[in-house]
């Protein structure tokens, strides 16, 4: 099978100046029960307020700490957790407006960290990679698998009856990989989809990826807390920290300049190769804030170097500070703010 | 300590409801009309009705529910059809000697459960840890019914060492403490507590042997400890299971010896259960029936609070 | 999962098939399990085609024959308290108490799965609501709640079925919700659900599969009390009318003989005991060689 033929993509609608999604003011509190009478105690601000775009083409990278909310927003724009409010926009169409779920789901794919957990125990491979497309009606599910599994280098002649716990990490993240494209999906969010995977595999996985993005002309939303995985594959990265975005940039311009001082100190706490260049910053002390009570005005302002009085009572909005696309929330790069150190620092 | 108290106290509500709910359903999925039994054969279609009003069967099921709810909240479980005495002094009466077999029965049961299910952890895959498993399998496999016809044929018809009927001498329906009365204890009590040796040490054998093979135990002997004193430690430690399973089973006691009254004549609550449906009296069943389960609804609460109290850990769940 | 291995070394496919083969395997290396087995095999081949094995008529009496002892010629294990043949109504006997004291928990394991599975799957508030509604049920032992329901139905062989699901349905609900509400916390079913498929088509292929054998297991370990509670109900009189065959309710009408010849009076207690006794260690035997903790 040519790709063509194992690629039932949807039409692009918009132009390619149009994103291919778009997120605006993300939300999903989840509630912590318990009491007498177990009513919500209490919220987890998994995501608050997330905003951001994904070009067509391009791979995003969202790196964060564990627990800032990374996957939570992966899910949201998946359509696997309901969002308390905010925008999916799919090429254009806005979910439960123009968009259906079920359309969502044909358009965005995801590949899941645990690639046991991820396929089911009792169904041969070629059966968990056919299941999406005999869902969605699209025509030879099985020989779609079969090019499929061939496709991410897993012969179906040998593999294809096999199940889960036959094959290694690397083999069932392929399976995963294939599956995902299995539904023809034009956006494929891979949530630390290599971050199991031994080094040498999770290379091979990597560059997999790389290929099938060219091939079948795929967008990716690549989470990981890997940030040299993150420069490999990704065109812009996207920082989390505690349910917020505090810097979007390409690639390149974050690696020249981080510019929030969380970014700075995430960077930072990856070990250099280049003894000239070595770390320099102190390094992130403590845990982060508690989700369910984040810190009042900045969430970071509580760990951050460079906090002013300021910063403890006014959240900082995403704003641009670069020709090129540079994002980020901190007063300190903000003439305007009245922090003590505002445009003076990076 | 004491919020997790309240918030049991208030989980239990909601089961007392839906206890009560079922216990009034009971009468309501009885075939035949309840008044049959009362109603005169030749009363006319207004006679009927009028009888209908008085006993409040002419309005709608929740009014009627909540009517019953609200007497039962005064004490009153109705009158027995039968006999026409008020529900709830017989069945208070009968559920006295109820709990006094129950009790016999647990005191029996318990400390040979114990003990075997110990024996059994302690000494585990020997012959003695076979032999024991193969009693509790024997245990909870019988039908204790049965077993008391059989204990009837070897000691009282055969052997004739004890009485099979009754509460007392001549087969008596009241309870004193005295020789005679104890000895017509004996055998139901020994009926029902087969069962509760058979969970018990079951229970004991899989808690002990556990332990006893968990990495502290070693610790325990490489500080110096005697074999007394880890013994101590281990007891400590499956204390809080031991004791919810025999809480439950001796709520389970209570509800389930119907079957051995009927076959002792004990006059229990089972045995006023068995009279209740022969003779269709509905409110003596539905009373006798909510009252063994809010007795068992309290037994879960005591038990879980009892385990709270013992092992910290359950209280943060 | 972080073991990875290169392309070519994987474990060949059969291993899979190879599960259920060794839980067989195991099975058939047990002497007791197997023992058990072929004691119930008996008793149902037995009780399925007691009308073909030359027996008596279990329905016909004798004035004069009444209560010969065990051994009598012509009647191997004697004769009940209106003369009938013992051999004959014990083994036509397995007919009832069997199918009354095995059907409930297959029509217990049917409904309470799909309660459970639902309750699981779905979440939320249906399955407070399920959920609830079980531990009311809870709240009864087991005899209390059957002996309730067909002492309010009254005898008869529906009804005894009816009761004794009605006591069995609330176990197996909880079980099979807890070991859905397992399974649906895993990625396959969130990337099951991610494809666009119906929650029926994720249960029906995704769900099913992996919470069936726990319940079924589980059911299985019901067996034996299910039997027990229905000869009880018959013993009691509230479960099947004579003049049919049951072993509870034979054992109910022999107690008038207790005196007269105690041993034959307890012959139907015995069947019981037995066919509960080998249900329960073919249930432990199942359960070990299926691997599955206490």
């Amino acid at each position: 099978m040519s790709a063509t033929e194992l690629y039932d993509r949807l039409p692009d609608r918009g132009g390619p100046a149009q994103p291919l999604l778009t997120v605006r003011g993300l939300k999903k509190y989840f509630p912590i029960r318990g009491g007498i009478l177990g009513r919500t105690r209490a919220m987890v601000q998994a995501v608050d307020g997330v905003s951001f775009e994904v070009r067509k083409g391009e791979t995003l990278g969202i790196v964060g700490e564990s627990g800032c909310g990374k996957s939570t927003t992966a899910r949201l724009a998946v359509g696997l957790i309901d969002r308390d409010e905010g925008d999916i926009i799919f090429d254009g169409d806005a979910l439960g407006d123009t968009l259906s779920l079920r359309e969502l789901r044909r358009g965005i794919q995801m590949v899941f960290q645990d690639s046991y957990a991820s396929l089911n125990p009792r169904l041969t491979i070629e059966e968990s990679v056919a299941f999406g497309a005999r869902v969605q009606g699209l025509s030879d599910p099985m020989g779609r698998a079969h090019g499929l599994l061939a496709r991410v280098g897993l012969d179906p002649a040998r593999f294809a009856q096999r199940y889960p716990h036959e094959l290694s990490g690397g083999q069932r993240q392929r399976v995963n990989i294939a599956r995902a494209l299995a539904m023809s999906p034009r956006l494929v969010v891979l949530d630390e989809a290599v971050s199991a995977l031994d080094k040498s595999v999770e290379a091979q996985v990597l560059n997999l990826l790389s290929d099938l993005r060219a091939e079948f002309g795929l967008t990716y939303i690549f989470i990981s807390h890997d940030l040299n995985v993150v420069r490999y594959i990704s065109d812009r990265v996207l920082v989390m920290y505690l349910g917020e975005v505090v810097e979007v940039a390409p690639v390149a311009a974050i690696w020249a300049r981080q510019a929030h001082p969380y970014t700075r100190s995430l960077f930072s706490a990856m070990p250099s190769m280049d003894p000239d260049n070595r770390t320099e910053e102190p390094p992130l002390t403590g845990d982060p804030p508690n989700p369910i009570d984040p810190p009042e005005g900045c969430r970071f302002h509580t760990r951050c170097p460079f906090a002013a009085t300021l910063c403890g009572r006014k959240a900082p909005q995403l704003r641009k500070i670069g020709a090129d696309g540079h994002l980020a929330a901190c007063h300190l790069h903000d003439p305007t703010s009245g922090h003590p150190k505002a445009g003076k620092i990076a | 300590m004491f919020s997790y108290l309240l918030r049991r106290l208030i989980l239990v509500l909601p089961v007392a409801f839906g206890v009560s709910v079922i216990c009034f359903l009971l009468v309501q999925i009885a075939p035949g009309d309840p008044l049959t039994a009362i109603m005169p054969v030749d009363a006319t279609a207004e006679e009927q009705a009028a009888m209908r009003a008085a006993y409040g069967l002419d309005k709608p099921l929740p009014v009627q529910y909540a009517i019953w709810v609200g007497n039962l909240a005064q004490g009153d479980m109705g009158r027995s059809i039968a006999t026409g005495r008020p529900v709830a002094g017989e069945v208070f009466g009968a559920v006295q000697n109820s709990l006094l077999l129950a009790v016999s029965a647990a005191v029996i049961a318990f400390p040979i459960g114990i003990f075997l299910g110990f024996l059994a952890g302690y000494f585990r895959d020997s012959a003695l840890d076979k032999a024991v498993t193969a009693v509790s399998i024997a245990g909870v496999s019988v039908p204790n019914y049965w077993l008391g016809i059989v204990l009837v044929i070897i000691f009282s018809v055969n052997l004739g060492w004890l009485p099979s009927m009754g509460a007392g001498p001549g087969g008596s329906r009241d309870w004193s403490w005295n020789w005679e009365h104890m000895r017509h204890l004996v055998l139901p009590a020994v009926t029902l507590a087969v069962v509760p040796i058979g969970i018990v040490s079951r229970t004991v054998r899989a808690l002990s042997g556990d332990i006893l093979s968990m990495d502290f135990v070693q610790a325990l002997y490489a500080k110096g400890m005697t074999r007394f004193d880890v013994l101590i430690h281990v007891g400590r430690n499956a204390a809080a299971t031991a004791l919810s399973v025999m809480g439950l089973q001796l709520g389970y006691l209570l509800g389930g010896s119907i079957l051995i009254e009927t076959v002792f004549n004990w006059p229990g609550s089972g045995f006023l259960l068995s009279n209740a449906i022969f003779q269709r009296d509905l409110p003596l069943l539905q009373g006798t029936i909510l009252v063994l389960a809010l007795f068992f609804v309290a037994m879960n609460l005591i038990v879980d609070v009892a385990q709270a109290a013992i092992d910290p850990r359950i209280k943060r769940s | 999962m972080t073991l990875t291995e290169p392309l070519t070394s994987a474990p060949a496919p059969e291993a899979r098939k190879g599960y259920w083969a060794g839980v067989a395997g195991r099975l058939a290396r047990d002497p007791v399990s197997m023992l058990c087995l072929a004691v119930v095999a008996a008793l149902i081949l037995a009780a399925i085609f007691a009308p073909w094995l030359g027996l008596a008529d279990p329905y016909k009496g004798s004035m004069i024959a009444r209560l010969k002892p065990i051994g009598t010629p012509g009647h191997i294990l004697g004769t009940d308290e209106q003369g009938r043949d013992m051999l004959a109504r014990l083994i036509h006997g397995g007919r009832l108490t069997l199918f009354i004291g095995l059907m409930p928990v297959v029509f217990a394991f049917f409904i309470g799965s799909i309660l459970g599975v639902v309750a699981g799957y779905v979440g939320g508030r249906l399955n407070t609501l399920i959920m609830r509604v079980v531990d009311v049920f809870f709240a009864f032992p087991s005899v209390l709640l059957a002996i309730a329901i067909s002492g309010a139905l009254g005898a008869g062989i529906v009804n005894s079925l009816v009761s004794l699901t009605i006591v069995f349905v609330p176990p197996i609900t909880r079980v099979a919700e807890a070991v859905t509400s397992g399974v649906r916390s895993l990625d396959y079913i969130d990337a099951a659900r991610a494809t666009g498929a119906s929650a029926l088509t994720v249960i029906r292929v995704h769900v099913i599969g992996n919470v069936l054998s726990p319940i079924f297991v589980y059911a299985t370990s019901l067996t034996s009390v299910c039997m027990i509670l229905a000869a009880g109900l018959s013993f009691l009189g509230i479960g099947v009318r004579p003049p049919e065959p049951e072993w509870g309710l034979m054992l109910n009408t022999l107690r008038s003989a207790i005196y007269v010849d105690p041993w034959l009076s307890a012959l139907p207690g015995v069947m019981i005991f037995v066919t509960s006794l080998c249900l329960n260690l073919l249930s432990d035997g199942v359960r070990s060689a299926m691997n599955v903790r206490d």
